[in-house]
């Protein structure tokens, strides 16, 4: 078994949902990302301290028929994709605000 | 030993005083040309910019801008001008050549600095008035932007063939008339409206008004913000600010063929 991953947003973004959809704008260079629900509901729940895996057994899980290991590995591709755009903050220790 | 004579233009857009001082009477000439419609007699400015004529042999206008702080202060380059601005004092310089278009640019940008702060914007778009309601019409070059204002009719007051200027005030949002021009080479008329609409402007083979989708309608409105500052406060500023203006106005998506009777659907649209 993995180590945990904690997930925060990261301070510099700016998001809001708009039709059902969360943008984000990267306020460092202006960047526009538009998160699908599956993303959305980890960018919305990420908040530094509760492990990514009980977000996705909460949020994804508990949503979506979905194998649990699958949506876990799933959401880590999503969080390190988006870490690399400056957007979320990923760490094997929680996060502090 | 005389002090050199200065002369002074107050250039009024969208209800933003900018004060312009210059030695050169032959500039001031020009500046009273090119802001025609937008000029006011001197009075107190909300931003004022003492213009230096030079050379800068280093570079042209088709160079990248960079907008951005530099201890305290807004600088703002191009290869063809040199501007900074204390947006405590609100005062700033300019070193140009004698032209238009320098000019023209540091406005732009100082206009986009003033309004991100309260929630407006300039946007690539054209803009007229139509029965007491001003409508936007976005797009890429290419889009239509001249061509719609090119065929409005004589009743149609054109605010803009290519950059609008909206502001928001007590939760509503206005458009104003600008200098601004494209391909038109004609400044807008200096008068302003509530916004109506702002319509997504495509070719197509037939006049037709559609909706769009609420985060399509924001990226739309976000590619055509004209946002150019290093700044990540005022960039949030900026994207609340668009997805604000889509949740609050109808964005629209408008294929047109070239013919006046877009027009008529516009106004139909106007008169709802």
């Amino acid at each position: 078994m993995s180590a945990p991953l904690y997930v925060a947003r990261a301070p510099n973004v700016a998001a809001r949902m708009i039709g059902g959809e969360m943008m984000i704008m990267s306020g460092r260079d202006s960047s526009l990302f538009s998160l699908n629900p599956t993303a959305s509901a980890i960018w919305q729940a990420a908040d530094g301290v509760t492990p990514l895996a009980t977000l996705v057994q909460a949020h994804i899980c508990s949503a979506y028929e979905v194998d649990p290991e699958v949506a876990l590995r799933d959401a880590e591709e999503v969080v390190r994709s988006l870490a690399s755009h400056g957007i979320l903050r990923v760490s094997d220790s929680p996060i502090d605000p | 030993m005389s002090l050199p004579a200065t002369h002074r233009a107050d250039i009024v857009i969208g209800g933003v005083r900018v004060g312009v001082t210059t030695s050169s009477a032959s500039f001031l000439g020009l500046l009273e040309e090119r802001y025609a419609g937008f000029l006011a007699a001197p009075a107190p400015a909300d931003y004022d910019f003492d213009v230096e004529l030079a050379t800068l042999a280093e570079g042209s206008a088709d160079d990248d801008v960079r907008v951005y702080r530099h201890e305290g202060r807004w600088r703002i380059e191009r290869g063809d001008f040199r501007a900074d601005l204390d947006p405590v004092a609100r005062h700033g310089r300019i070193r140009q050549s004698e032209n238009p278009y320098s000019i023209d640019s540091v406005l732009r940008i100082v206009h986009t600095l003033a309004l991100a702060r309260e929630g407006g914007f300039l946007m690539h778009s054209a803009s007229a008035l139509v029965a007491g309601k001003a409508f936007l019409f976005a797009g890429v070059s290419g889009a239509g932007k001249t061509t719609i204002s090119r065929l409005a009719p004589p009743h149609v007051t054109l605010l803009s063939d290519e950059v609008s200027y909206v502001r928001r005030a007590q939760g509503r949002y206005i458009a104003y008339g600008t200098p601004f021009a494209g391909e038109l080479a004609r400044s807008g008329e200096n008068v302003s409206a509530p916004l109506g609409a702002v319509y997504l402007l495509e070719k197509g083979p037939e006049n037709r008004i559609s909706r769009v989708a609420p985060a399509d309608a924001a990226r739309a409105i976000l590619a055509n913000v004209l946002f150019f500052a290093e700044d990540e406060a005022l960039v949030q500023a900026v994207f609340a600010a668009a997805l604000d203006l889509v949740e609050r106005v109808p964005v629209r998506r408008l294929a047109f063929a070239p013919d006046a009777r877009v027009w008529d659907l516009v106004e139909r649209e106007a008169g709802r």
